[in-house]
């Protein structure tokens, strides 16, 4: 492993005032805002998640009434959805790395990437307004007719999703347009890093399926307030054409959110293994197969709404589709740990926690895509906890592993291995807890999103529930240890894991444009002959 | 290649881009992938459309007699008129002709004025006579439901419009800033930028006029 270079300034050093931070063009400096406010936020929905779970330990009303149940869902699902898991990995981690893996000094357009942090921070406002102002009880997919009749804060909260969706294709237009035209020399597309990679088909789907969700939801406000009908039957609107849009935006978004976790779990697995990543190729265009396939797949969403059973028929197929790049990059990571010498540090267990829970989720998806046993379990909390183990067992686990892979060099400390390692376990622990559990209840008949149930759930329920504490606990033990790590930590070596992306041969944490010289490729990316043995 | 017709500010290319040419290349594809989203916001609108038309095929034809043919193929020779003088303004900046660009601009921006200023006056009409939006409508007509192709017409001629507006404002701070030298043979980016997004709003336009005033 390779020794800290003395280190005169770095990009945390180098201006000093709140003016350099809130006026930075430097990508590393936004990555590290936008993390706070993600993380901001996680702890926001963590907290409407705890609420509502506590609601439903018991059969009636505990502490809160049906509506203000409805609307915490709402607010979690929302805040979860939008100012969490969309921008979690592309605008943090993304940010902060995708220069730095490509080589290049920033983003192509560093002015661009700033208005997306305060186009996000702005939609965040409409967000927090609309929970104050009487949070929009319609759940975080706004169906109309009734999103366009209730009494609640619909548009504010919707308007937040519009422009936080702005913010969102600011940061895939800049992703795009730098990985195309910021290459260093040598930098060919088959010698990019798989983060990377991920960052792209990930970019792609931002940029083409987020307009859909803004007219939509312009649409949708143009229905309040001037009632233009088209989505209202008793005008001859057409309320189904409203969960074509919304799905046709937010099936794709789900790949948002899984695709950069994927490219995390390509980088961990390898520098963990100590050996070059298994399939380079294919992981790399298994990205891309899932974000083309990702747009053909919206009617899964829509079995029970009356579309044609062809339709059906046809969407299902495609959502078989998914299943087989998903696998692709699975067996591949698999086959990369086949004979490495593996480190298991925080990142890894991370890893093989995303592994286990990414396929419970993605075998529990194949179940509902087929016809017959989505019309049976659509709508259960089988569908609630085959989401979450996709998205917080595979998004959110790989989030926290690439934190950990990329703290040292962000951050330029070294956390405790023990306490993560602790944390870790609270976490996998609570997690399947929590929603293992809900699998059982899903499958037994209980229907999501209902504030009151039949006694016979009370005992899963109630284990689902003390399972979200295990989880609180998890994350608590973490920010406590990252916190300190900043404060105490010992300084960071320029590469702790002998990693061979391009991000580890700059200093700990990087000097303003990354690099002293503009690196040359001259070989492939995790070619980790005679690293380790 | 003329000498320029003004004092030129010179351009400097922005720290992490290796040359100019770049830095115009990445302009320029980022512009494309904007375009890109722009056409997916509007592809919606045309789906909803395509929707409603298959669904009331005798409520459009009904429909479309109300709207005045006239003046919107009248708009529609403005904006493509638009679209060349943009195209000459492009060009000449290029060739370091500042004044004429900046006439070209200016009569960019006084027909996409006029363009506003019929449909003012087509929108006022509709408003007359109580063609509006399904809540507020009512108007004259057989057809039941009338209301959703107003709904519709009033939304995405509207959302066009507001384009129209952005419009004027990017070529009057193009004219702003050509007037201070910025634009030249060796730096025109923000021109040809406004240029290609200009066109995509005249192209938006010439999809609407077909599908609202004269599909029968």
């Amino acid at each position: 492993m390779s020794e800290s270079t003395p280190a005169t300034s770095n990009y945390l050093t180098v201006s000093t005032g709140w003016r350099s931070w809130l006026l930075t063009l430097d990508h590393k400096r936004i990555g590290i805002m936008y993390l706070v406010f993600i993380v901001l936020s996680f702890g926001l929905g963590g907290f409407f998640a705890l609420a509502l779970r506590l609601e439903l330990l018991n059969p009636g009303k505990l502490l809160f009434t049906a509506k203000q149940y409805n609307q915490i869902f709402t607010l979690h699902g929302a805040i979860m959805t939008f100012l969490f898991i969309i921008p979690s990995i592309p605008a943090s981690l993304g940010n902060f790395i995708l220069p730095m893996q490509l080589g290049a000094k920033d983003v192509a357009f560093p002015r661009l990437n700033l208005a997306s942090l305060y186009v996000y921070v702005l939609g965040a406002c409409f967000c927090v307004y609309s929970m104050i102002a009487g949070a929009a009880d319609t759940g975080w997919t706004f169906y109309t007719p009734y999103s366009s009749t209730t009494s609640t804060s619909v548009i504010s909260m919707t308007l937040g999703a519009f422009i936080l969706g702005f913010s969102s294709i600011f940061t895939g237009l800049n992703f795009i347009v730098t990985i195309h035209k910021l290459r260093p020399p040598g930098m060919t597309w088959f010698r990019m890093p798989l983060f990377t990679w991920s960052l792209y088909a990930t970019a792609i789907i931002q940029v083409l399926a987020t307009p859909v969700l803004g007219i939509t939801i312009l649409l949708l406000v143009l229905e309040r307030l001037v009632g233009i009908g088209i989505f209202d039957p008793a005008l001859g609107g057409d309320p189904v054409l409203f969960q074509h849009f919304f799905w046709f935006y937010s099936h794709p978004a789900v790949y948002i959110m899984i695709l950069p976790a994927m490219g995390i779990m390509s980088e961990v697995v390898t520098a963990f293994s100590g050996r070059k990543i298994f399939g380079y190729r294919l992981i790399a265009l298994s990205s891309l197969a899932i974000a083309i396939i990702s747009f053909l797949v919206w009617g899964h969403h829509l079995f029970v709404s009356g579309q044609s059973d062809y339709a059906a028929v046809i969407f299902s197929f495609l959502t078989y589709l998914v299943s087989i790049p998903s696998a692709v990059k699975v067996f591949n990571w698999v086959a990369t740990m086949y004979r490495g010498s593996i480190d298991l540090r925080a990142p890894f267990l991370y890893f093989l926690a995303f592994l286990f829970m990414f396929c419970v989720g993605g075998f529990t998806g194949v179940m509902l895509a087929s016809l017959s046993l989505d019309v049976h379990l659509h709508d259960t909390y089988f569908v609630v906890a085959h989401f979450h183990y996709v998205m917080v067992g595979g998004t959110t686990i790989a989030f926290i592993s690439g934190l950990h892979y990329w703290w040292p060099k962000m951050i330029g400390k070294m956390y405790s291995e023990f306490w993560a390692f602790v944390a870790w376990a609270f976490i996998m622990v609570g997690f399947n807890m929590t929603f293992f559990t809900q699998f059982l209840l899903g499958s037994k008949g209980m229907p999501r999103r209902y504030y009151n149930y039949l006694d016979q759930f009370q005992p899963l329920h109630a284990f689902s529930t003390s399972g979200t504490w295990v989880l609180a606990i998890g994350f608590l033990i973490m920010a406590f240890y990252l916190i300190d790590s900043i404060l105490n930590g010992p300084p960071a070596p320029d590469n702790p894991w002998g990693a061979r992306t391009l991000e580890w041969q700059s200093q700990s944490p990087p000097i303003t444009e990354n690099f002293v010289d503009t690196p040359v490729i001259a070989s492939e990316p995790y070619d980790y002959t005679g690293a380790r043995s | 290649m003329t000498a320029p017709d003004r004092p030129i500010q010179p351009h400097h290319v922005a720290h992490h881009f290796g040359n100019a040419k770049q830095e115009f290349e990445a302009a320029k594809f980022g512009m494309w992938l904007f375009l890109i989203t722009e056409l997916l916001f509007f592809g919606a609108l045309f789906v909803a459309y395509a929707v409603f038309r298959w669904k009331y095929p005798e409520m459009f034809v009904e429909a479309h007699r109300i709207l005045s043919w006239k003046m919107g193929a009248f708009n529609t020779l403005v904006l493509i008129v638009s679209s060349f003088t943009i195209v000459m303004a492009v060009h000449a900046v290029q060739t370091n002709r500042q004044k004429m660009a900046q006439w070209y601009l200016g009569t960019t921006a006084a027909l996409a004025g006029v363009f506003l200023v019929v449909k003012y006056f087509e929108y006022m009409e509709k408003i007359h006579h109580g063609y509006l939006p399904a809540k507020f409508f009512s108007g004259m007509g057989t057809s039941e439901h009338l209301h959703l192709f107003f709904g519709m017409y009033f939304t995405m001629t509207g959302i066009h419009g507001l384009h129209v507006v952005i419009g004027i404002g990017l070529i009057l701070w193009l004219m702003r800033r050509n007037q201070k030298g910025h634009f030249y043979s060796g730096f025109f980016t923000p021109v040809e930028m406004v240029g290609l997004y200009w066109h995509f709003v005249d192209l938006v336009w010439i999809f609407l006029f077909p599908l609202f005033y004269l599909v029968g």
